[in-house]
């Protein structure tokens, strides 16, 4: 088993008070709680740090922490030998049952004393026979890419799920769920597949696995919701002129007719070309640009610079409108 | 190793859930459940039934309620505030994901 440190988790050291340790995860948790911080890795630190203080605020535990002695963070050790004796007594024979694969917050999860995330478990690790739990519910993300959400996806997971036999002893059980996720589903949203996380014990309910899906950065496509935006560099004589460009979307190319006198950061609307969802698709915009060469030729400058010489048009003529209406207010 | 093929449901309003099945979900008691429905904070699809049922994205917002309920100990009135709070955060992140969406990358 490897060795966490607890008190390092939560800034506190080992003489710390009951109160101070609250103080530290209190803090530590407005900071870090998934559903209210934006720090990196947030989700990994709140476990770390609840993790701690779920064993740390129970004194019965603490003691017992306390008394594994201390090693450096991720060092393995084993618990001392009554503990396994511990374990292995009462209840059915302890077969196969190992320190080697358990995770130090597993093995305090089984010890007597306050409730732990779950509300488990009276009576020295073991879970009381007439006593129904709740299997626990269990979060991932799945990362897919817009053409998968475009076109629906079969996602296949690989979990390992902590799961407890009738004596309160918990084991990590590899699981790969293979979910048929259907066209059209966007960034941010939720998917629930019920009775696939944790199992109950003595009959309850099994826990609820939920997918937050998130979409992969697109090289062409941004994402709002169902609908996508999508930059239309035209050349400046495409959008004088007029002309019928080809336009990729997620089912394939199509021809967009450009008028004359197209404006650079007009929304051109094709709809229905984003994200799919009955009664409610999303529309493609493509955002007119206007690109500029890097650099141009002789001729195209030669060209370029009889067109300024016979043009009148003044792209700033506005500048002037509204200069003199601000002066004339004042 | 045991594969397992499964539908998935989506949380949004397409799905529609009952009080009992919410409460379920998200592990707050019925009673807590009516406080956060009384304060505004969920909002059933018909507020003037006895026999209230909501839309399946409410399963999202009172699971965060009772991680946060748990994990900071707050009361309903408390919870209440940080929900509200959370929708407001997340519309504007909806609202500034939009707003980036439509503003054009510079090309080289």
């Amino acid at each position: 088993m490897k060795y966490k440190d607890y008190y390092a988790a939560l800034g506190v050291d080992k003489t710390a008070s009951a109160d101070n340790i609250k103080k530290a995860y209190r803090k530590l948790a407005r900071k870090y709680h998934p559903d209210v911080s934006k720090e990196k890795n947030a989700k990994e630190k709140f476990q770390e740090v609840s993790e701690a203080y779920e064993t740390l605020k129970d004194p019965e535990k603490k003691a017992a922490y306390d008394q594994l002695g201390t090693y450096q963070p991720g060092q393995d050790f084993r618990p001392p030998p009554d503990w396994e004796q511990h374990f292995n007594s009462g209840g059915a024979n302890a077969g196969g049952f190992s320190f080697d694969e358990m995770d130090l917050a597993d093995l305090f999860a089984g010890l007597r004393g306050g409730a732990g995330t779950r509300g488990f478990r009276g009576g020295g690790g073991r879970a009381r026979r007439d006593v129904q739990i709740p299997g626990e519910d269990f979060e991932v993300t799945a990362t897919i890419s817009l053409e998968q959400a475009f076109q629906g996806t079969m996602l296949e997971l690989n979990l390992q799920f902590p799961e407890y036999d009738n004596e309160g002893r918990v084991k990590r059980v590899p699981r790969v769920f293979k979910a048929r996720i259907p066209p059209g589903v966007t960034d941010g949203e939720r998917l629930r597949l019920a009775g696939k996380g944790g199992k109950a014990i003595n009959g309850g309910r099994d826990g609820d696995l939920y997918i937050n899906i998130k979409l992969l950065p697109h090289r062409l496509f941004r994402v709002s919701g169902r609908d996508l935006y999508l930059d239309l560099p035209l050349a400046v004589w495409e959008a004088v002129l007029g002309t019928s460009v080809e336009i990729p979307t997620l089912s394939g190319t199509v021809r967009l007719k450009i008028r004359p006198g197209t404006q650079a950061g007009q929304h051109l609307r094709l709809a229905k070309r984003g994200l799919p969802k009955p009664g409610q698709e999303g529309d493609l915009y493509a955002i007119v640009q206007i690109a500029v060469p890097a650099s141009v030729s002789d001729k195209e400058k030669e060209l370029y610079t009889q067109l300024s010489t016979a043009s009148t048009w003044n792209p700033r003529a506005h500048f002037d409108t509204e200069t003199r209406s601000e002066t004339g207010t004042h | 190793m045991k594969l397992e093929l499964t539908e998935a449901v989506w949380l949004d309003e397409r799905g529609i859930v009952t009080l009992v099945e919410l409460a379920e979900c998200s592990g707050l008691s019925e009673a807590e459940l009516r406080d956060l429905v009384d304060l505004g904070a969920l909002e059933p699809l018909n507020p003037d039934s006895s026999d209230w049922s909501f839309g399946a994205q409410c399963i999202v917002a009172a699971r965060a309620a009772s991680r946060l309920r748990s994990d900071f100990e707050l009361d309903t009135q408390s919870l209440a505030v940080v929900l509200s709070l959370l929708e407001r955060v997340q519309e504007l992140e909806m609202e500034l994901q939009r707003v980036h969406a439509r503003l054009p990358r510079l090309h080289r």
